[in-house]
């Protein structure tokens, strides 16, 4: 049961439902009445001024096909930085692709994922295995930018070896439905970090969920999502961190807060701690509220204007997640990237 | 010049001040002590324009300008600044970027050009120097992490930097030690000028040994019940609020 293969096979009874536990908030039967035709084969997709300071090879998806670049392999020690976009160009039609990546043991890889609509209604589903072999380091950031009437899914499962280093940072604006989904295999000794971000207006709705299996002694993890939703819209976080018996020593900490901009947008948000290991650290927090009306008085009173104030704050509330950026340009891209995403919501 | 007159305001329906009236004339320092619960926090809120603070009565006029009807941030345009009791810590938005914004919101309420940012720095670091603060201090996020003690220089050098024509000092004492309270209190004196007002809302003596007042004025039960030269407030130190028909807890 997945969009994937509801696309594939075209039938409607395998896209997940409320009846599922894990598709609850996000029930993907109920928007999909009926399966459109597959997408066509395109070349030509619009630039994305929001990419350009970023020093990196570029590969392209159009409607669910490769048309420019390759594969992403980094072989052992090598480095590589790769933009890569994932475009939706034909209105009514669905498409799925898979989209792999490998990192060779002590390789470096800047990742920076689009995901761009560029046309109206469309179905689009994406998943990728993402292996680090031992000591690699992977820095990933994911800009999800779609219209008001298309949905997608999109699943990666990564699998970590020892002494890796995988941290991620998905910044979305939501859709009809759109589902971010991280699975992450953490073998212990290694490091990972599972950051998000969300901005929703609108009618939109977004869902970042992600499962973080701690399998071996003394991982590392830091999970911190953040988002500001106005009007209508509707975010779901779902966090799962899963220490297996025997993963002593996991150190696993988890942050999800969000400030609701309108009484009618709502924020779902199901952490998740299942803990078979007796040594360990695993702190969640779990946050919702509005902004800060004495922060709000407190820089009215210095002269600050309401609108700007309210973005000034709202803004600092996101950047908590994109500070943790660690790539330079990538951090820069993403704060311009959220500060024109924000000021069409306050 | 401040002018209040017969101010009433309620605070979630309770009626905190009752007919408050006070001139305070041009480049004046008076001081307003009072009980707790006398209603000076209300007062300096209600002057700055917080929602909640309910006016139901009364006047305040800045330069012949009604206050009461424009929104916080119109208030500190004219010129009124409120330093907080307990200033609040904004996470994420360095406390230069927050000053920088305010100033610039400040200059283009009055048809100027945003300030240079070498210009700029330049101010906040004499600021800075002046208040005895590490200027690294104003890269991090607002008052996060600071002291008491810091959290009010931050307030004065925010003063020093936007220069107000009123401005409005909430307990600025309380939580300093001795040190602090002299920094902080140069610092006020230092921004004494002959085009701007000060309002030291204070419980204790101790903040007007340092920074004299030209008047001071006793604020009990929501009204001004007496008003005198600097002695008063020595008086007040020696014989507590009690003749003026306040028992304070111990």
């Amino acid at each position: 049961m997945s969009l994937a293969s509801a696309i594939r096979t075209r039938d409607l009874n395998e896209l997940p439902s409320r009846r599922d536990e894990d598709w609850r908030w996000s029930d993907l039967k109920a928007v999909i009445r009926v399966m459109p035709d597959p997408s066509p084969a395109a070349y030509t997709a619009a630039a994305n001024p929001a990419l350009d300071g970023i020093d990196a090879a570029r590969i392209l998806y159009i409607n669910g096909r490769l048309v420019d670049g390759g594969r992403i392999a980094i072989p052992a020690t090598g480095k590589g930085a790769f933009v890569r976009r994932f475009v939706s160009a034909t209105a009514e039609t669905a498409h799925h692709v898979d989209a792999p990546v490998e990192v060779g043991a002590g390789g470096r890889l800047l990742l920076i994922d689009s995901f761009e609509g560029q046309a109206a209604g469309y179905l689009a589903s994406t998943t990728g295995a993402i292996r680090l072999d031992e000591g690699a380091v992977v820095e990933r950031i994911v800009l999800i930018d779609e219209p008001e009437d298309a949905v997608s899914v999109a699943r990666f499962e990564v699998q970590l070896s020892e002494g890796a280093s995988f941290s991620q940072t998905v910044l979305a604006t939501g859709a009809k439905r759109q589902r971010f989904e991280t699975h992450v295999a953490h073998p212990g000794g290694a490091s990972v970090r599972l950051d998000g971000a969300y901005l929703l207006g609108g009618a939109r709705h977004s869902d970042q969920t992600t499962v973080l299996n701690h399998e071996g002694l003394a991982g590392l993890s830091s999970q911190l999502v953040k988002g500001v939703v106005a009007d209508r819209a509707r975010a779901v976080f779902q966090g799962k961190i899963i220490v297996a018996k025997g993963a002593d020593g996991t150190d696993a900490r988890m942050g999800s807060h969000a400030i609701l901009l309108s009484d009618r947008a709502e924020v779902d948000a199901k952490p998740e701690l299942e803990i078979y290991a007796d040594d360990v650290q695993c702190a969640h927090g779990n946050t919702v509220g509005a902004l800060d009306d004495a922060a709000l008085f407190y820089a009215r009173s210095r002269g600050i204007p309401e609108l700007q104030a309210k973005a000034m704050l709202t803004a600092a509330f996101v950047g908590e997640v994109v500070v943790r950026i660690g790539d330079d340009a990538a951090r820069e891209m993403a704060r311009a990237w959220v500060e024109v995403k924000l000021a069409g919501l306050v | 010049m401040l002018s209040i007159q017969n101010l009433h305001v309620s605070v979630g329906g309770k009626s905190i001040l009752k007919g408050l009236s006070l001139d305070l004339p041009q480049g004046e320092v008076h001081a307003i002590m009072g009980p707790n619960g006398a209603g000076k926090s209300t007062l300096s809120y209600t002057l700055a324009g917080r929602a909640g603070y309910e006016v139901t009565e009364g006047s305040a006029t800045l330069d012949g300008q009604d206050l009461l009807s424009l929104s916080p941030d119109e208030r500190a345009a004219k010129g009124v600044f409120l330093s907080f009791q307990y200033p609040l810590e904004i996470p994420g938005v360095p406390a230069l970027t927050f000053i920088r914004t305010a100033l610039n919101a400040k200059r283009k309420a009055k048809g100027r050009d945003e300030i240079a940012a070498p210009e700029f720095l330049k101010l906040a670091r004499a600021a800075a120097t002046g208040l005895k603060m590490d200027f690294e201090m104003l890269r991090r996020g607002l008052n996060v992490g600071f002291s008491g003690g810091e959290k009010k220089r931050m307030e004065i050098l925010q003063a020093v930097m936007l220069s107000p024509s009123l401005l409005i000092l909430d307990e600025t004492d309380s939580g300093l030690d001795i040190d602090a309270l002299r920094i902080v209190s140069e610092g006020v004196n230092n921004l004494r000028s002959p085009d701007r007002s000060m309002l030291v809302i204070t419980h204790y003596q101790r903040l007007l040994d340092h920074i004299k007042p030209d008047k001071v004025h006793v604020l009990a039960a929501g009204r001004i019940v007496a008003s005198g030269g600097p002695e008063l407030a020595l008086e007040l130190e020696r014989e507590g609020y009690d003749k003026y028909g306040v028992k304070e807890a111990a």
